[in-house]
């Protein structure tokens, strides 16, 4: 058990992560205090959300661009009711946030799943549909702090046994995700949709009806992170997470999600989102300019992918090896 | 790319083939009707000059479109076309800074499009990593390199003959953008299809490992088509930074997503093995006449993205929808 876990991808990003730390600690220990930690996880915790939506997804051979438009979308939506009715309960929001969302998956998986329509396709054309709906919602206005009522602002920074709700958030949906994935005949069926779809198809699974919960279960995340999101930074507008949707497949990609679809765990993906988080904020620490993240992150996508790739080769009988890379 | 054996059964069907092989008259009457559209939209769309505006809405992304469309058919992707405009933009910017004269200007920016280009083919082809992942990365880096070397400032001071690349007039109304635009449609619809080079861009698309056995170079067709993407991005970007005048590293943000639109409304399928070039050319139309249209009547750009994705979604789905009412019709 103990040296399954030692060959695996979740140890080697635990390794780099703790490496990076370390290196970082040597000429900042201000760092790698505790409640900078928790800091830097609370900070990552919106991309942790939505990269264990998409690793469902991309799971079942499919991708999904449109979370970061849907996050926005229901951002702004979910403020501009909090703006018109600031009696609203905020528990009540957060439903009304989770449902958009994953109306929006559903969407998604519908065209996916009835109409064979390639998920690239279809999420990318969502994506702008979202962009320009928020527009026509908010008409381009902004939805600004001293608009929200307090009550609103306030649940992803409340605090439970030192820790903010947003984090909590994240830990919660990382142990239900787990549960989901490894312990319920959905997650095997997305493992086995991603693995070989026509085999799927031949033990009774419905390929389309798996990638169809996938997008649900994507939108749901990207829908609750919008309330998040927007309630966290305290504004609302058109741009909100603008090319966060990258951000959010480099995330699972670096952590061992194999965009072919049948290969990845959730550890991986939290994992991923966490170095991806390392490096945002350590970037300002040790005084590098943020001109340099967007390298850098490009960078790290590029050396895990070919990391990844090296990892997965030996597994398998290939007859022909150069046709199998080609292909 | 996310290929799905649920696709695999379309691809045998043969009546969405033959609907698909119909596409462009579809997308030609989409195109024919938004210009007719437009043309009551607004009293001032029917004006030389502002049609030959309507064509800056689209001649730089298509000259990308139409690599990007021998790529997709050959089963890859490559999003970092839009980063490589701003790292060729970036580089150019730089070269005019020590003093470069025009000709220097566009070999720096066409050196730097092929250098990227072959920088995600060696990744892609030597490495056999997927193209998706590879170009997402790179896109990052591509544009990331930018933001070090500008941070928040931007080049200008270009040479005033550098303007023509993208304001220069050729023939009367008739923009030197249009006409590469135009040549360029030409080379690459004699490429992709009256070519064997073009003939191994669909085998490799419908079954790379048949392709490999039929004695065709998978790794090395693949590798010329990430050049040509890098290629094209140069070229856009030396005309999209002399129509503007300056460079920023934010240039051509988010158009490697209009692109690829732009490539899948033209009837390229996503998964490779089918599609053309006229199709793309008509789709550009498409994308442009919506895009300028929109904006004669005051309608913000970013809710031009609704009309966009709809329009992507649309076209391909009404097919789909027509062929399985079709199917379950002939049931009874």
């Amino acid at each position: 058990m103990l040296t399954r876990f030692l060959a695996s991808r979740e140890a080697l990003l635990v390794a780099a992560i703790g490496l990076l730390l370390a290196v970082i600690a040597t000429r900042f220990p201000a760092f790698v205090t505790p409640a900078n930690l928790a800091d830097v996880f609370n900070d990552t915790s919106p991309l942790i959300l939505l990269a264990i939506g998409q690793m469902v997804v991309i799971l079942t051979k499919c991708i999904d661009l449109s979370v970061a438009a849907n996050l926005a979308l229901t951002g702004m939506a979910v403020a501009m009711l909090n703006v018109a009715f600031p009696g609203l309960p905020v528990p009540l929001l957060i439903l009304a946030a989770i449902g958009m969302g994953t109306v929006m998956g559903m969407a998604n998986g519908i065209l996916v799943w009835k109409l064979a329509i390639p998920p690239i396709v279809v999420t990318l054309g969502t994506m702008t549909i979202f962009r320009g709906l928020i527009f026509l919602l908010s008409g381009g206005d902004w939805v600004n702090s001293h608009e929200m009522s307090d009550a609103f602002k306030a649940f992803p920074r409340a605090e439970i046994l030192g820790l903010p709700m947003l984090s909590w958030t994240a830990i919660l949906a990382i142990v239900a995700f787990t549960v989901l994935m490894t312990r319920t005949t959905l997650g095997r069926a997305a493992y086995a949709v991603g693995g070989n779809p026509h085999a799927a198809t031949y033990t009774g699974i419905d390929v389309g009806r798996t990638q169809f919960w996938a997008f649900t279960l994507s939108g749901a995340l990207a829908g609750l992170t919008g309330y998040l999101w927007v309630s966290r930074y305290a504004v609302a507008y058109v741009d909100i997470a603008g090319g966060f949707e990258l951000d959010v497949v480099a995330a699972c990609v670096i952590g061992g999600i194999s965009i072919a679809g049948g290969i990845g765990t959730v550890g991986g993906a939290v994992l991923g989102a966490l170095f991806l988080g390392v490096i945002k904020n350590a970037l300002p620490v040790v005084n590098i300019s943020p001109f340099w993240q967007l390298a850098i992150s490009g960078a790290a996508i590029i050396i895990a992918v070919a990391v990844n790739a090296r990892a997965n080769r030996t597994k398998g009988r290939i007859i022909l090896r150069s046709a199998e890379q080609t292909a | 790319m996310t290929d799905t054996a649920r696709f695999i059964p379309d691809r045998l069907q043969s009546p969405l083939e033959r609907r698909l092989k119909s596409w462009e008259s579809l997308l030609l009457l989409v195109a024919i009707c938004i210009f007719v559209a437009n043309s009551f939209a607004s009293p001032y769309f029917l004006n030389a000059w502002n049609l030959s505006d309507a064509t800056f809405n689209f001649t730089e992304k298509a000259m990308i479109a139409f690599a990007m469309a021998l790529l997709i058919i050959s089963g890859e992707i490559d999003l970092s076309v839009a980063a490589i405009i701003a790292l060729a933009s970036t580089a150019m910017g730089a070269a005019v800074q020590m003093g470069a004269g025009v000709p220097v200007l566009v070999l720096v920016g066409l050196g730097t499009g092929l250098l990227c280009g072959a920088f995600n083919g060696f990744l892609v082809t030597r490495m056999g990593l997927p193209s998706i992942v590879v170009t997402i990365g790179t896109m990052s880096l591509f544009r990331g390199i930018s933001y070090i070397v500008l941070g928040d400032q931007a080049y200008k001071g270009y040479p005033s003959d550098f303007a023509f690349f993208g304001q220069g007039y050729v023939f009367w109304v008739i923009s030197f953008e249009f006409v590469l635009f135009a040549l360029l449609a030409v080379i690459y619809g004699i490429l992709l299809h009256k070519t064997n080079f073009g003939r191994t861009i669909y085998a490799i698309g419908n079954n790379p490992t048949g392709a490999l056995f039929s004695g065709i170079r998978v790794a090395r067709v693949k590798f010329i088509l990430f050049l040509l993407t890098g290629l094209m991005s140069g070229v856009a970007a030396i005309c999209l930074t002399s129509r503007l005048g300056s460079t920023r590293p934010s240039i051509g943000f988010g158009w490697e997503l209009e692109i690829v639109t732009m490539v899948v409304l033209g009837g390229v399928n996503i998964l490779g093995g089918s599609g053309s070039i006229p199709g793309v050319v008509i789709a550009a139309f498409v994308m442009g006449l919506v895009t300028f249209g929109l904006g004669l009547l005051n309608v913000p750009g970013i809710v031009m993205s609704i009309v966009i994705g709809a329009l992507l979604i649309g076209v391909i789905a009404l097919p789909r929808l027509w062929t399985m009412w079709r199917a379950k019709a002939a049931k009874g």
